[in-house]
């Protein structure tokens, strides 16, 4: 047992105490602010304004350093489960669809749409084209072989926020890709950042372009160990080149391809730099975005609010993991 | 030997190089750290105040438009890791709720000879933070297209839109340009156009929003009729997208920020016939009433309060050195200065007119940023059309008042 303790202590400091710390912070507010009517000049003349004391304030915070208690308040405020907003949505509307649109207007779950739809549209994408990647280079000539892998992990060494700046000003309405698209469909108000739905579309795509090449690493590294004798006696056998890829590859790659998933569900559930690097705030949130945008909040960084929304992000990365780990700790014991 | 006597020469010419410079500021010994946004006239200050740096003076800058974001921590620490934030009429407020910056009525005894009234920014009666600018944003227009299409220089809004639909009939696709990226640039779109209404944004001595109302739906109308003559992809514009467009000459009328326009203008301009024709006027007016419908900023600087007593002084010395008169006569068209002995300048008449014309200043509240933040999050919608401006705007109230609630300003 004692090998296991260097890990489990780094993982006890760096990811346990952190979790509970966020998790304590959003149990908090911020302190009542005692205001002052104060008089304040400047170059646009005089006018008494409602002020923070500074000093009050202070000592509020040496007092009780960590701010109001508010128990699971935040958590069901309107910027994040919302229920009380949910409560009077259902009330007043007339049917499902409209409650639907209600419920897609506050912002937790409007974020929440989003993430969902990118992982789970964006995941067994990145695993199919990574997969047919992988084959392809595997049947290139050994010269081209190396250039051919270059190219195709360019799209992962690049980095991400770069990579989705160039995007975004190639498909810009005077940019090449959507200056094309114009001319192409004749509609010189095309714009793909315009619509909503076409922003999704290019995030969408952007997030497979992004990582693609990372399923392609590891199922071309899969690809060598794929067994010889197996693949010639199925050539023997008579089995066509599909063949052999739905019957040997495919089962013998399948641990791998669980493991992507682990991986890429992880992944694209925290969503984030595609939609600062595009600008698509305007169209599309997600869960991280919503941390990003509650810390960055005007003039006060919104803690218990970045906090409450990092635990439902664990909390729901939890939730989608939850029936692959099963499954690999049923197999474990059955092994055991 | 030899050797022995030049490196002593170097030595001896690079203190005595040092004295000199001493003996530009005056100041003895300290260490000048100051955290800006990233803009031309910015750059200006911070190179003056630069000047002053010595054997025993550092100076260092770091300008950057995150400058909001890092300030409250940067300053928090003692000693701060600047001893100098520039900040403008929002951005100062985070650092006076936190106490972070001191009074500077000594400093300004002492050092300051070449300051004047207007740019003494006191609250309860201690000078607090020094200005050296003021900030709007007003009308850009390209005088030619407009001649040749026999428009009037656009006063109101509606004047505007009319501008830009004869323009669209001219031939020019998307004429008019307003920074509308998602975020902080479309809630300043609505902050000017709601002052020009003359409304107000709380109720009266609270922090409670007051947005949902005549004036409210009458500015988010008038944003999304001007989005029309605009290009498809303007939600995701920022200011600095604005100049490559207008240089194009894909846009003949834009409102935009009076720090820019000495860039439009340059003589170096990398498009001169554009530059010439580029003229500048106050924002456009609202709703037929008489104000331009713009915030009035102000620039300046503050001291902190978490550095030794030696560093402030030479921090207040250095900055008084980089928004000295020679420093603006040097660099008139850079910014509308309020530095003694500064005349107007053909880049300054907008920001001029805006003054003239009675706009309102930008709300210096502890909770306006966050109702800026919020506005800027949830008016995108309604721009694209997929929602009302009264659900917008309920938007924006829930959106603050959650926030606001967090933030103690609300029970």
């Amino acid at each position: 047992m004692a090998f296991i303790w260097p890990s489990l202590l780094a993982m006890i400091l760096f990811i346990a105490v952190p979790i509970v710390s966020v998790a304590y912070q959003s149990l908090f507010v911020e302190h009542q602010q005692i205001m002052t009517q104060v008089e304040s000049c400047g170059p646009f003349g005089c006018k008494s304004e409602a002020r923070v004391d500074a000093a009050a304030m202070a000592e509020l915070r040496t007092e009780e350093p960590m701010g109001r208690y508010n128990g699971l308040g935040t958590y069901t405020n309107a910027s994040h489960l919302a229920f009380g907003e949910l409560r009077a949505a259902w009330a007043a509307s007339e049917g499902f669809g409209d409650f639907f649109d209600k419920v897609m207007n506050l912002p937790f779950y409007k974020a929440l749409i989003f993430t969902l739809c990118y992982t789970f549209i964006v995941t067994p994408l990145v695993i199919v084209l990574g997969f047919c990647i992988a084959v392809a280079v595997n049947a290139v000539s050994a010269r081209l072989k190396g250039p051919v892998i270059f190219f195709s992990l360019l799209p992962m060494i690049v980095t991400p926020l770069i990579g989705a700046l160039v995007l975004f000003w190639m498909i810009d309405s005077r940019g090449i890709i959507g200056a094309t698209l114009q001319v192409l469909f004749n509609d010189p108000q095309l714009s793909l950042k315009a619509s909503p739905t076409l922003t999704w579309v290019t995030l969408f795509v952007y997030g497979v372009w992004h990582s693609a090449p990372f399923a392609f690493v590891v199922f071309y590294a899969g690809l060598q160990t794929v067994p010889q004798d197996t693949l010639e006696s199925a050539m023997v056998d008579g089995a066509s080149r599909w063949e052999r890829i739905k019957y040997v590859t495919i089962p013998y790659l399948m641990p791998l391809a669980t493991f992507i998933a682990l991986m890429q569900l992880m992944d694209n559930f925290r969503v984030f730099e595609p939609v600062i690097g595009f600008s698509a705030e305007a169209s599309a949130s997600s869960l991280s975005t919503l941390i990003y945008s509650d810390l960055r909040s005007g003039d006060f960084p919104l803690f218990g609010s970045a906090a409450a929304t990092s635990l439902l992000t664990i909390f729901g990365v939890v939730i989608l993991l939850s029936p692959v780990l099963i499954r690999t700790w049923r197999e474990f014991k059955h092994k055991g | 030997m030899n050797g022995f006597l030049k490196a002593s020469v170097a030595i001896a010419a690079l203190v005595g190089g040092a004295g000199m410079a001493m003996a530009d500021c005056g100041i003895e010994k300290g260490s000048v750290r100051i955290l800006s946004n990233d803009f031309a006239a910015l750059h200006v200050v911070a190179s003056a105040a630069e000047t002053c740096a010595s054997g025993t003076v550092t100076v260092t800058k770091n300008q950057t438009t995150e400058h909001k974001d890092i300030q409250v921590p940067a300053l928090t620490t003692n000693p701060a890791n600047y001893t100098v934030a520039m900040i403008a009429t929002n951005s100062v407020t985070p650092l006076l709720t936190n106490d972070l910056v001191r009074p500077l009525d000594e400093y300004v005894e002492k050092w300051g000879q070449d300051l004047q009234e207007s740019q003494l920014i006191r609250v309860d009666g201690k000078i607090m933070a020094i200005a050296y600018m003021v900030n709007a944003e007003h009308l850009f227009y390209r005088e030619d297209i407009l001649a040749e299409n026999g428009i009037e220089v656009p006063t109101s809004f509606d004047e505007m839109l009319a501008a830009g639909q004869k323009l669209r009939d001219a031939g020019i696709a998307n004429p008019l340009a307003v920074a509308y990226q998602s975020g902080w640039y479309l809630g300043a779109a609505f902050v000017n156009t709601y002052l020009g209404t003359g409304g107000e944004f709380f109720k009266d001595g609270t922090a409670e929003v007051d947005i949902n109302n005549e004036n409210g739906i009458r500015t988010l109308e008038t944003l999304k009729a001007m989005s029309g003559y605009m290009s498809p992809d303007f939600i995701t514009y920022s200011t600095n997208s604005l100049r490559p467009m207008w240089e194009a000459g894909d846009t003949a009328i834009q409102i935009s920020w009076g720090s820019t326009t000495g860039q439009y203008i340059a003589d170096d301009s990398a498009v001169p016939e554009v530059a010439k024709a580029t003229k500048f006027a106050a924002a456009p007016t609202i709703n037929g009433g008489s104000i331009p419908s713009a915030a009035l900023w102000w620039d300046g600087f503050v001291i902190a309060k978490n550095v030794s007593d030696e560093d402030a002084e030479a921090s207040f010395r250095a900055m008084m050195v980089g928004i000295s008169p020679d420093t603006a006569a040097a660099n008139p068209e850079v910014a509308v200065w309020l530095v003694k002995g500064y005349e107007p300048t053909p880049a300054a008449v907008g920001v001029v007119a805006d003054l003239e014309g009675g706009a309102r200043p930008y709300p210096m509240l502890p909770y306006m940023g966050l109702l800026h933040t919020a506005l800027g999050d949830n008016l995108a919608e309604f721009m694209q059309g997929k929602e009302s401006a009264e659900q917008a705007l309920a938007d924006v109230t829930a959106a603050y008042t959650t926030a606001a609630k967090e933030a103690g300003f609300i029970e």
